[in-house]
């Protein structure tokens, strides 16, 4: 047992941590710190810096362009990144489709697409739900009916994240309706300038334009933008899960939040003291602090694991659930730190080109709208409820 | 021992739910975000031709009621709908204030207020003054028949509606003194008075203001000079019963409406309903529902006992009714899904309204502190 990293790793990570320090916009830390929405451009700028230096794709292997990283060290570097609070990485094609593509893709595939999601010339939306297929997702009603050497595709999908920035998005469509509904789902890439696809984007409760639907009117897709076999879908959607899960436990985020939040707590004054010293709000802010520090360990656990070669299974439903309820109890927290200056909606202060100083402290400004965001975290990507679903039956046997 | 409303309290609640529900319609909502001061003309008007204004004051004073269970059901009904109304700011805070301590001319404006004709706001909390109600540093300073008030107000609910703004500020005393805190009735359109005007996450509107060198004549201090804290105190355990009426009314709409949800949603073939890990929660938050029901019940009883005891209420109820608006909040959003986080579904205004509330009149920390100095230490 031994909990710190080898010095292999420390060098990594001193090397990242250089790095951020140079290249990282100091423009763009502004907007991460206060929890600004960051536009498409500003994403584009973020990816082309890491891209420079072969670091936008982290887990993907050297021959396809990505740094080839073990799990240890894109947990080092994803730790770098929020510590130093750089904008996420856009998880999208670089997280998801990306290792679909070099796992079940073509050549063609892999030739046209991958180096265009590391370039920036796609941007690519992830079309999984549906208005009737949330967390039973293998009922999606998308259908996509051949046509000679086209698909036709029909249908709604829904809450597609950031799906106003792209030109392209991966979709699961029903191509047959023979035996059980996982079996008769195919894998489509289409492009959203082909006539048919309207967006329309959906407003969140913290007032921003986050998610979108994506409708699909006799929308004709070639053939050859079938990924895998057709009727195999199921199988590439789930590959793409467990990607979408790792990471999931959110640690540096945690940290992050958290160091703000003590940080906001020492700035508030509440009976003219430090809110920090007030013994109740100091015991909220410990217990999430205990909380995340056992989680984190947790997270290192299984991350070796996997960096040995063992996919992570239902560990990660555990860390989602664990890291979900800490962030957002974080973010409670914060809300609660900034006391009436929670009130003012600051639709615009999320937004850039805003010249209004804030109403209250900056600190105040966006807390309740990332709360409010924040729920999504226990409701996406499997929700919790499905997450403990899956413990109850792989690990309980229940 | 008996829990039922009277009649005359039964008719106005049957009255009060059914204009609102006619009243708050969708298109309302979308309306009011496009409004002047984020609430409608009209259905005020209407509220108070309803008496339901007139119902917050004592017959003393012109009113027909006023008690603790007349403010309970008047805001539990304003809840349900997620009404924006103003209510709190123009009638319990400003109106109560003017009614406590005003002077015969000053009382006058009440009579206003009941037509539903003005508007009032108090100017209280200050950038630094959090929760604590006697941390006032804006000062009124007396020039012979003249007080000059300079100073910051924070969160002012309403300001940019008001016609008349009554301002705190300190006539003796230091940052956290009880004592040497006054009262001003303040016209909105004092050059010395700047606001700058926003909207809040709940709907409605509020303001900064900036106080410099606010001219005023001695008639328009409120009740006597430096002594106005206990007035404030027991203005705001009204308010405080009142924003806790009110949640209760957004919790029992925000179950009802996640109920109906889990009937119709479906997933894996059936009513989301059906799983146990669903029905547990519901079970749960409508215990918890219960119990703020009757944490509201609680304060309403004792609004105008002696203060000792008022204020162990004020802080229980504050302290019961923000634990649980936090926990239905994020369980009925969870249970919706992603219909839960967008602003357009029901749910989202009556949310947001609902976890607002901590932030008003002291959260849920301060006052379980508040309680342990009051009840338990
Ligand atoms: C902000 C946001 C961004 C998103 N981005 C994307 C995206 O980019 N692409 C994409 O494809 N999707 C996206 N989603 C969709 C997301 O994956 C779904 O919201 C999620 O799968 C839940 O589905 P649902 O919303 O239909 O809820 P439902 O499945 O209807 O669930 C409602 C409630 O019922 C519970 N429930 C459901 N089944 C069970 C069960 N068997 N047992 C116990 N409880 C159950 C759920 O946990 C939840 O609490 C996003 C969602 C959000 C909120
Ligand atoms: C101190 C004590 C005194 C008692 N006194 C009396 C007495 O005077 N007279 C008498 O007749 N009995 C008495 N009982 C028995 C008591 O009523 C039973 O223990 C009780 O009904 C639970 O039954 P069980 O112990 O068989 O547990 P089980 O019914 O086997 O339950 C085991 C667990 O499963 C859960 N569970 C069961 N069904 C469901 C479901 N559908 N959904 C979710 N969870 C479920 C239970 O909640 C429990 O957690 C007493 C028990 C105790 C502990």
């Amino acid at each position: 047992m031994d909990l710190n990293y080898t010095d292999e790793q420390k060098a990594f990570r001193d090397e990242v941590r250089s790095y951020l320090a140079e290249k990282l916009p100091a423009r763009l830390v502004e907007k991460v710190r206060l929890g600004k929405t960051l536009t498409k451009q500003d994403h584009e700028e973020w990816h082309a810096i890491l891209n420079e230096r072969g670091w936008l794709a982290g887990n993907w292997p050297k021959t396809f362009g990505g740094a080839g990283w073990d799990a240890v060290q894109r947990h080092i570097f994803e730790d770098e990144m929020t510590r130093a609070a750089a904008p996420r990485i856009v998880p999208f094609g670089l997280g998801m489709l990306g290792p679909v593509l070099q796992k079940f893709g073509s050549k063609a595939q892999q030739d046209h697409y991958l180096p265009r999601i590391l370039s920036g010339d796609d941007w690519w939306c992830q079309g999984y739900s549906e208005p009737g297929a949330g967390s039973d997702l293998a009922s999606v009603r998308t259908t996509a009916e051949r046509d000679g050497d086209d698909y036709i595709v029909n249908g709604q999908k829904t809450w597609t994240t950031l799906g106003q920035h792209a030109n392209m998005i991966f979709c699961l469509v029903r191509t047959s309706k023979e035996g059980k509904p996982q079996e008769g789902i195919s894998f489509l890439l289409i492009d959203m300038n082909s006539p048919g696809v309207k967006v329309r984007p959906i407003v969140l409760i913290d007032g921003e334009p986050e998610v979108n639907e994506v409708f699909f009117d006799d929308v004709r897709v070639p053939v050859e933008n079938r990924v895998g076999e057709e009727n195999k879908g199921w199988t590439y959607a789930k590959y793409l899960l467990t990607h979408e899960r790792t990471n999931i436990a959110g640690v540096g985020f945690a940290n992050a939040g958290l160091e703000n939040l003590k940080r906001i707590a020492r700035l508030e004054r509440a009976n003219g003291r430090p809110l920090i010293e007030n013994p109740h709000f100091a015991a909220r802010i410990a217990r999430v602090e205990i909380d995340l520090m056992a989680m984190s360990t947790t997270n290192l656990r299984v991350v070796s694991k996997a960096a040995a070669g063992q996919a992570p299974g239902a560990e990660s439903s555990m860390l989602k659930i664990k890291g979900t309820v800490i962030r957002q109890e974080i973010n409670a927290l914060t809300r609660s730190a900034v006391g009436p200056y929670a009130m003012p909606f600051a639709s615009e202060a999320l937004e850039d080109g805003s010249n209004l100083g804030p109403v209250g402290p900056d600190y105040a400004e966006t807390a309740t709208a990332q709360y409010l965001n924040n729920r999504k975290l226990s409701i996406f990507g499997g929700s919790n409820e499905i997450q403990r679903a899956i413990i109850s039956k792989a690990i309980l046997e229940l | 021992m008996n829990f039922e409303l009277t009649e005359e309290r039964q008719m106005l609640q049957d009255g009060l739910r059914r204009y609102l529900r006619e009243s708050y319609t969708p298109t309302l909502r979308a309306e009011l975000a496009e409004s002047d001061h984020g609430y409608a003309q009209n259905v005020w008007s209407g509220l108070a031709e309803m008496g339901v204004i007139g119902a917050l004051f004592d017959e003393e004073i012109g009113g027909f009621a006023g008690s603790g269970f007349d403010i309970a059901v008047v805001f539990e009904e304003l809840g349900r709908v997620g009404a924006v109304d103003p209510l709190i700011d123009t009638a319990i805070l400003g109106g109560g204030l003017i009614a406590a301590l005003g002077n015969e001319a000053q009382k006058q404006i009440i009579e206003a207020v009941i037509d539903g004709s003005i508007q009032l706001a108090f100017a209280h909390g200050e950038p630094s003054s959090r929760y604590d109600l006697s941390r006032i540093e804006a000062t009124a300073t007396r020039h012979g028949d003249e007080f000059i008030l300079n100073g910051r107000k924070a969160v002012v609910i309403n300001a940019p509606a008001a016609d008349h703004i009554v301002v705190s500020a300190r006539t003796s005393g230091d940052a956290a003194d009880r004592d040497g805190i006054s009262l001003f009735l303040v016209s909105a359109s004092n050059p010395g008075m700047t606001l700058r005007s926003y909207p809040l996450v709940s709907g409605c509107q509020a303001a900064e203001l900036l106080l410099e060198d606010v001219r005023l004549g001695s008639d328009a201090l409120l009740g006597g000079e430096g002594g106005a804290f206990e007035a404030i105190t027991h203005t705001q355990a009204r308010a405080t019963l009142a924003i806790s009426a009110e949640a209760l009314g957004l919790m029992e709409s925000i179950r009802e409406l996640t109920n109906d949800y889990l009937k119709t949603r479906k997933q894996f073939g059936k009513p989301i309903g059906k799983f146990q890990a669903l029905q547990h929660r519901m079970a749960d938050v409508l215990i918890e529902i219960e119990q703020a029901r009757s944490a509201v019940i609680n304060l309403a009883g004792h609004i105008d006992a002696p203060a000792e005891i008022r204020e162990k209420h004020v802080s229980a109820t504050k302290n019961l009714i923000g634990n649980v608006a936090k926990l239905v909040t994020e369980e009925s959003i969870q249970m919706h899904g992603g219909i839960g986080m967008t602003d357009e579904y029901e749910l989202g205004h009556l949310a947001k309204r609902l976890i607002m509330v901590d932030h008003r009149f002291g959260d849920a920390i301060y006052h379980l502190e508040r309680f342990i100095a009051l009840a338990v230490a």
